[in-house]
């Protein structure tokens, strides 16, 4: 397998919903080992870019690129490459949440109880982790949503509003998982309201109105 | 660190490997929700109880209309299970995280439709000779009536996934799912009906069942993508 340098570029992307142009040529580059933090007003298009970067919505115009290639010619490999973690945690509440972590992660890669019990263990949650996750409480979700993020061995991560819900502990936790995930040598795009206190490099992306 | 190009660290995992994951997946949510399992059930079994009780109990009426009962209660109870086969993953984000899996979205439709028919088509077939004593169908009609209901029922999941795809985002959905899916089933009903009005009359019933054989057929090669296509336009 060659290894090339993981780049993520986005170029003058255009996106209407119906009437309203929501992403007015939006372009952004990350690299390895950088972390973009996307900021901007309620509605000004933050979520909207993350679901074209990940390859949900197909831009009106403009491209998306992962290492020089186009994400739909290359659309398997790409999102193996990254992890997306939106609004909601996307856990089932039936399941508990190792069988959530079990039926995610597994569709990305083998892996066995052990680890996953480690990532929930990783993540504060250990405890939880043989709980139906309906019992469990909005941060508690959020992060087993978070141990999902940090087993899926993406290179990128897109993070919509990682920080809601989580406790003081859980923020500090989420700033040393991404320290720790860019110093590594990955990608992160992160849509926060508030000033992101982490120990590496940070580019601002500032959508406006 | 280098990452390797384009992907992942870990081991990758096939698609087969993926369907499977996704099937059980899908029933042990099942399992774990009895009250969704039965609700159709119980309906169908309702339904077709109503019948005698409003006509007739006469033997002779009873099994001259058994057919037609037997296959409308089907179809409305196949068609009261088929708004959730998408709905609740659309609706906490599962869905989106299945899109991005990095598995092809047809699999897991495959995989998800087929997990719903086993619940709901295939436990509707089990339960359908207990229908037919109640409509005084003959015994030796029965293989020829479970086996048209099996193809009915599974070609009806497949017709009703495209219709879940692409009304899974709307709010009144199920409405329109009926819409979508009851003109399209009327063929199933036809030749379902007939297949098992012949068998009950002791004729050969093998043309209706050829006939919903390939109907079967036809909707388990195309309508995966259709819906794959329907889920993709429903997601962005």
């Amino acid at each position: 397998m060659t290894v090339c340098e993981p780049r993520l570029e986005v170029d003058a992307v255009h996106v209407w919903r119906g009437d309203r142009h929501v992403l007015k040529g939006t372009s952004l580059q990350v690299g390895g080992g950088e972390l973009l933090h996307v900021r901007g007003p309620n509605g000004t298009g933050k979520t909207t870019l993350l679901r074209v970067v990940c390859g949900l919505l197909r831009p009106e115009q403009g491209t998306v690129a992962w290492c020089g290639q186009s994400i739909t010619a290359i659309r398997g490999t790409y999102q193996l490459a990254l992890c997306y973690a939106s609004h909601e945690p996307a856990l089932k509440g039936d399941l508990t949440a190792l069988e959530n972590l079990r039926f995610s992660l597994g569709l990305r890669r083998r892996i066995g109880d052990a680890e996953l019990r480690d990532l929930l263990h990783r993540t504060g949650v250990a405890a939880c982790a043989d709980l139906p996750s309906r019992v469990l409480s909005a941060g508690q979700r959020r992060r087993v949503a978070l141990a999902r993020i940090l087993g899926s061995e993406a290179s990128l991560w897109l993070l919509d509003e990682p920080y809601t819900n989580l406790d003081a502990r859980g923020a500090d936790l989420l700033g040393e998982l991404l320290a720790g995930h860019v110093a590594g040598g990955g990608l992160a795009l992160v849509v926060a309201h508030q000033d992101l206190m982490l120990q590496c490099s940070i580019q601002r992306l500032e959508l406006a109105a | 660190m280098q990452y390797p190009a384009l992907g992942t660290r870990g081991v990758s995992v096939g698609t087969g490997t993926a369907m499977a994951l996704i099937l059980r997946r899908e029933l042990t949510l099942s399992l774990r929700r009895p009250d969704q399992l039965l609700q159709p059930l119980v309906f169908f079994l309702i339904v077709t109880t109503l019948f005698p009780l409003g006509l007739s109990p006469e033997l002779a009426l009873l099994r001259a209309m058994a057919p037609g009962i037997l296959w409308v209660a089907a179809l409305l109870a196949s068609l009261l299970a088929m708004e959730g086969l998408f709905k609740s993953d659309a609706d906490d984000g599962t869905l989106e995280q299945l899109a991005l899996s990095g598995q092809s979205l047809g699999g897991i439709v495959i995989a998800k439709t087929f997990a719903h028919w086993l619940v709901s088509g295939a436990a509707l077939v089990l339960v359908s000779p207990l229908v037919a004593t109640a409509l005084a169908i003959p015994l030796e009609a029965f293989p020829t009536m479970m086996l048209s209901l099996a193809l009915g029922t599974l070609t009806l999941s497949w017709l009703g996934a495209i219709g879940a795809g692409l009304t899974v985002g709307l709010r009144r959905g199920s409405v329109l799912l009926s819409l979508i899916v009851l003109p399209l089933a009327m063929p199933l009903l036809i030749f379902g009906a007939n297949a098992t009005d012949r068998a009950i009359g002791g004729d050969d019933a093998s043309g209706g069942l050829y006939f919903l054989a390939a109907l079967c057929v036809f909707t388990c090669t195309l309508a995966p993508l259709a819906a794959t296509a329907a889920l993709r336009i429903t997601l962005e």
